[in-house]
C-alpha cells in the first residue's frame, strides 16, 4: 500500500545504531498489528468511541426487535434525530467545561433562560426572530461569565455555584414566563429550524460535498505527514475511517430523503434544518478545540493546571472560558428545544434536560476527571440518550421507569468512565 | 528586566567564562534570612552539582535564579552582564530553564504537545503540528534519546525517565543557555536512572551550563564536572569535583566543613 518499510512496534531497535528511535512513528501497516494496537489501547483505558457506538447498535438491535413496526421508519428516526438535537447542542458546551473537570449543573435551566428571553421577545415586543435569536444568545454569554468568573476569579468549587445557580435561574425563567404560562414560539424561522427540511436536491449535494471534503482533508493530511515521515496513521485506517463517514452521512440522508409523510397525499421529505445545525456547530467547536492554541490549552488545564500555568497559559482565563462556551451552547440548545416544541414552559430546560446532556457526554466518551473529551462525544451520546428516551416513548413505559432506566443509562457510562481512568492509572509503567 | 553593562571579574569574557556568576547573594522571607552571600559559578558544557541538606537554600537559590524569588541584594550575572531577574519570563528570555522535581506535564497530551505547551507553534491561528513535531524530533534527536517509541505518545504512557527525558528536552528546545535540574533521578530505578545521567551528561556536552540538584553523591559524581554544597543558606565549597572525595562532600553538607573547605567555623556558628 505504502513504500514504506513495515515496522511493526514490537519490531527490535537496531542495539545503539543510527536509529534515532521513534519507530511507533512510522506505524505498522500490517492488519494484525492495527488491530493489537487498538486492543492495547482499549486496554489501556481509552475506550474511545465504543462505548457509544456500542450503545447505539445494541439500543438500535434492541428496539427494533421491541417495536418492529414503529422504531425503525423514516419517520422515527427523523423524529428521533431531531429529538436529539437540544440535548446533543447542551452536551457540546459540557464537554469543555468537563475537560477541565468542572461541572456545569445550571446549563439546563440557563437554556430555559434563554429560550424565555427568545420567546419573550418574539411574543411580547414582536421583535424580528434575529434580535431575538442575538439576545439569547448574548444571554447565555453573559451567564456564562458570570458563572465563570465565580467558579475561576472567586474560586467557589463550580458544583456549588452551579448548583446555587440551578436554583436561580429556574426562578428567572418563572418570572419572565409568568406562573403556568406557557408562551408560544410562532416565527416561521424559529419554529422552522426544527420543523422544516432542506429541499432533498440540496440535501443530497451538501451531503456528497461534505464527504468529499472530509475524504481530501484526510488525505491530504496523512500524504504531508508521510511525505515530511511525520508521525501518520496506516492508510488503511485513515481509508476505513473515510468509508465509515461517508456511510453513515450518505445513509442518514438517504433516510432523511425518503417521503415520512403519513398520509399519501402530503409529502414530508429532506434534511431538518436542525442536523445541519448540529453539524455546523461540530466542526466549528471540533476545529477550536483540535486545532487552535486556545484548544490546546483546555487540555492542558484539564490534565495539569500546575504544568498549564507554570508554561504560561493564563489558567483562568481558560477556566472562564468554558463556562462562556457552555453558556452560548446552552442557549443555542434553548433556542432548539423552543423550536421543536414550539413554546417556552417555566419549566424548560428543567428536570432531566441537564441530566441528559452530561450523559451524553459521558458516554460518548468525556471524562468527568477532566483532560479527556471531545466535542462529537456530544454528538455520538446524544443519538445514545435519544435513542433511549424516543424507544422508551415508544413502548409506552411508565413515567417512574424512563426515570429509572435514565438514571441508570448515566450511572453506567460514569462507571466506565471511572475505570477506563483507574485502568489507564494502573497501565502506566 | 535591565541589562547592565558589567566590569569582567577576571580576565576576558570568552570560550570558557561562566554562563552565570551569583556575587554575594542574599534573599530572606521576612525575619527569616534563607541565603547568605551566596557566591556561585557555573560554565557552559559543565554540570554543576548542587548539594545540600533540606533546607539549606537550594530550592530558594534555583527559585532566584528562575526569577521566581528576585533577590534582595547581590549581583547576578549572565554571560558577563548583570541581570535583574523579576519573574520566571525574564529568565527565561535569557534562557534559563528550569526542570522541575514534580515535571509540570501533562499526562492527557503527547510528548510533542508537552514539549510546546504554552509556546505552540501557529500557522495564522491554526497549530503548526507538523513543523512543532519536527522540532521536537530533532531535539530528542540531537540529545540521543532513544527510548520513546512515538513523539505523538501521551505522556501518561510514558514511564518516569521517559517523563524526565520529555521534561528535560522540553527544557532544551528553547535555545536554553543554563539549564536546572531539580532532583531528576529521585523516584527512578535504576536503568532510568542511567538514562537520565546520560542525557544530563549529553547536555553539558552540547554546551548547556547545568545546575544539577541531587542528593545522590553517586549520581553526583558521575555526571558532575564542579560540586557546590550549600550549609545553612551558605556556600560551603565550590568546587571542581576531581578535587574532593564523596566523604568530603558529604561533610561539606552536614557540617559545613571538611578539612580546609568550607565555612569558618565562627561564620558557620553564626548562622545557626
Amino acid at each position: 500500500m505504502s513504500g514504506n518499510t513495515i515496522q511493526t512496534p514490537t519490531s527490535a531497535q537496531e542495539p545503539g545504531g543510527a536509529s534515532s528511535g521513534f519507530e511507533g512513528d512510522r506505524a505498522a501497516d500490517s492488519v494484525g498489528a492495527i488491530v493489537r494496537g487498538y486492543v492495547d489501547k482499549v486496554r489501556g483505558g481509552d475506550l474511545g468511541a465504543l462505548p457509544a457506538v456500542l450503545g447505539i447498535v445494541v439500543l438500535g438491535i434492541l428496539f427494533t426487535v421491541l417495536r418492529p413496526d414503529t422504531f425503525l421508519t423514516p419517520l422515527n428516526l427523523t423524529n428521533l434525530l431531531v429529538q436529539a438535537v437540544p440535548i446533543t447542542l447542551l452536551a457540546m458546551g459540557l464537554v469543555f467545561v468537563l475537560l477541565l473537570g468542572e461541572i456545569d449543573l445550571s446549563a439546563g435551566v440557563v437554556s430555559g433562560v434563554c429560550a424565555a428571553v427568545l420567546a419573550q421577545l418574539l411574543a411580547e415586543s414582536g421583535s424580528p426572530w434575529w434580535v431575538a435569536v442575538l439576545a439569547a444568545v448574548a444571554t447565555g454569554m453573559l451567564i456564562g461569565v458570570f458563572t465563570g468568573s465565580l467558579v475561576g476569579i472567586v474560586g467557589i468549587p463550580s458544583f456549588v455555584v452551579t448548583l446555587a445557580l440551578f436554583l436561580g435561574w429556574q426562578g428567572v425563567t418563572l418570572r419572565l414566563i409568568g406562573q403556568g404560562g406557557t408562551v408560544p414560539v410562532r416565527d416561521p424561522v424559529i419554529n422552522g429550524i426544527s420543523n422544516d427540511t432542506l429541499p432533498v436536491w440540496l440535501g443530497w449535494l451538501l451531503a456528497v460535498l461534505l464527504v468529499l471534503l472530509y475524504a481530501g482533508l484526510q488525505l491530504a493530511r496523512w500524504r504531508s505527514q508521510r511525505a515530511r515521515k511525520l508521525a501518520s496513521e496506516p492508510l488503511v485506517i485513515v481509508v476505513a475511517r473515510i468509508v465509515l463517514i461517508a456511510a453513515v452521512v450518505l445513509g442518514v440522508t438517504a433516510v432523511l430523503s425518503v417521503d415520512r409523510a403519513l398520509s399519501a397525499a402530503v409529502e414530508l421529505a429532506g434534511i431538518p434544518y436542525a442536523v445541519p445545525l448540529v453539524l455546523v456547530l461540530l466542526l466549528a467547536l471540533t476545529f477550536l478545540l483540535g486545532r487552535t492554541g486556545y484548544g490546546r490549552h483546555v487540555y492542558a488545564v484539564g490534565g495539569n493546571a500546575e504544568a498549564a500555568r507554570r508554561a504560561g497559559i493564563d489558567v483562568t482565563r481558560i477556566r472562564v472560558s468554558v463556562f462562556v462556551i457552555a453558556g452560548t451552547m446552552a442557549a443555542i440548545s434553548g433556542i432548539a428545544a423552543a423550536s421543536r416544541l414550539g413554546s417556552v414552559t417555566p419549566g424548560s430546560g428543567a428536570g432531566n434536560t441537564l441530566l441528559y446532556a452530561v450523559g451524553a457526554a459521558v458516554i460518548g466518551g468525556t471524562s468527568l476527571f477532566g483532560g479527556r473529551g471531545r466535542v462529537r462525544d456530544a454528538v455520538l451520546g446524544g443519538l445514545v440518550i435519544a435513542i433511549i428516551a424516543n424507544g422508551l416513548g415508544l413502548l409506552g413505559v411508565q413515567a417512574y421507569l424512563n426515570f429509572i432506566i435514565t438514571g441508570g443509562v448515566l450511572l453506567l457510562a460514569a462507571s466506565v468512565d471511572a475505570l477506563a481512568r483507574r485502568r489507564a492509572t494502573t497501565a502506566r509503567r | 528586566m535591565s541589562v547592565l553593562p558589567d566590569r569582567p571579574s577576571d580576565g576576558h569574557p570568552g570560550p570558557g567564562s561562566p554562563t552565570l556568576e551569583l556575587r554575594g547573594v542574599n534573599k530572606s522571607f521576612g525575619a527569616v534570612q534563607v541565603l547568605h552571600d551566596v557566591h556561585l559559578t557555573v560554565y557552559p558544557g559543565q554540570v554543576t552539582a548542587l548539594v545540600g541538606d533540606n533546607g539549606a537554600g537550594k530550592s530558594t537559590l534555583i527559585k532566584a535564579i528562575a526569577g521566581i524569588h528576585p533577590v534582595d541584594s547581590g549581583e547576578v550575572v549572565f554571560e558577563g552582564r548583570r541581570v535583574h531577574l523579576h519573574g520566571p519570563r525574564d529568565a527565561a528570555r535569557l534562557g534559563i530553564e528550569v526542570v522541575y522535581q514534580d515535571l509540570a506535564l501533562a499526562d492527557n497530551l503527547d510528548v510533542v504537545q508537552n514539549m510546546f505547551l504554552g509556546r505552540e507553534r501557529k500557522r495564522g491561528v491554526v497549530l503548526d503540528e507538523a513543523s512543532m513535531e519536527q522540532a521536537a524530533r530533532d531535539t530528542l534527536t540531537k540529545l540521543s534519546v532513544r527510548t520513546l517509541k512515538s513523539v505523538r505518545q501521551l505522556v501518561s504512557s510514558l514511564s518516569g525517565g521517559q517523563r524526565q527525558t520529555v521534561a528535560i528536552a522540553k527544557a532544551v528546545l528553547w535555545e536554553s543557555k543554563l539549564v536546572i535540574l531539580d532532583e531528576p533521578t529521585a523516584a527512578l530505578g535504576v536503568a532510568q536512572t542511567r538514562q537520565v545521567l546520560d542525557l544530563v551528561r549529553r547536555l553539558a556536552d552540547t554546551g548547556h551550563a547545568v545546575i544539577f540538584i541531587s542528593h545522590n553523591m553517586v549520581d553526583v559524581f558521575e555526571v558532575a564536572d564542579r560540586v557546590a554544597a550549600l550549609y545553612l543558606g551558605r556556600i560551603a565549597a565550590d568546587v571542581p569535583v576531581d578535587q574532593v572525595d564523596r566523604a568530603q562532600v558529604v561533610e561539606l553538607i552536614t557540617a559545613g566543613r571538611s578539612g580546609d573547605l568550607g565555612i569558618e567555623p565562627t561564620v558557620a556558628e553564626a548562622g545557626v
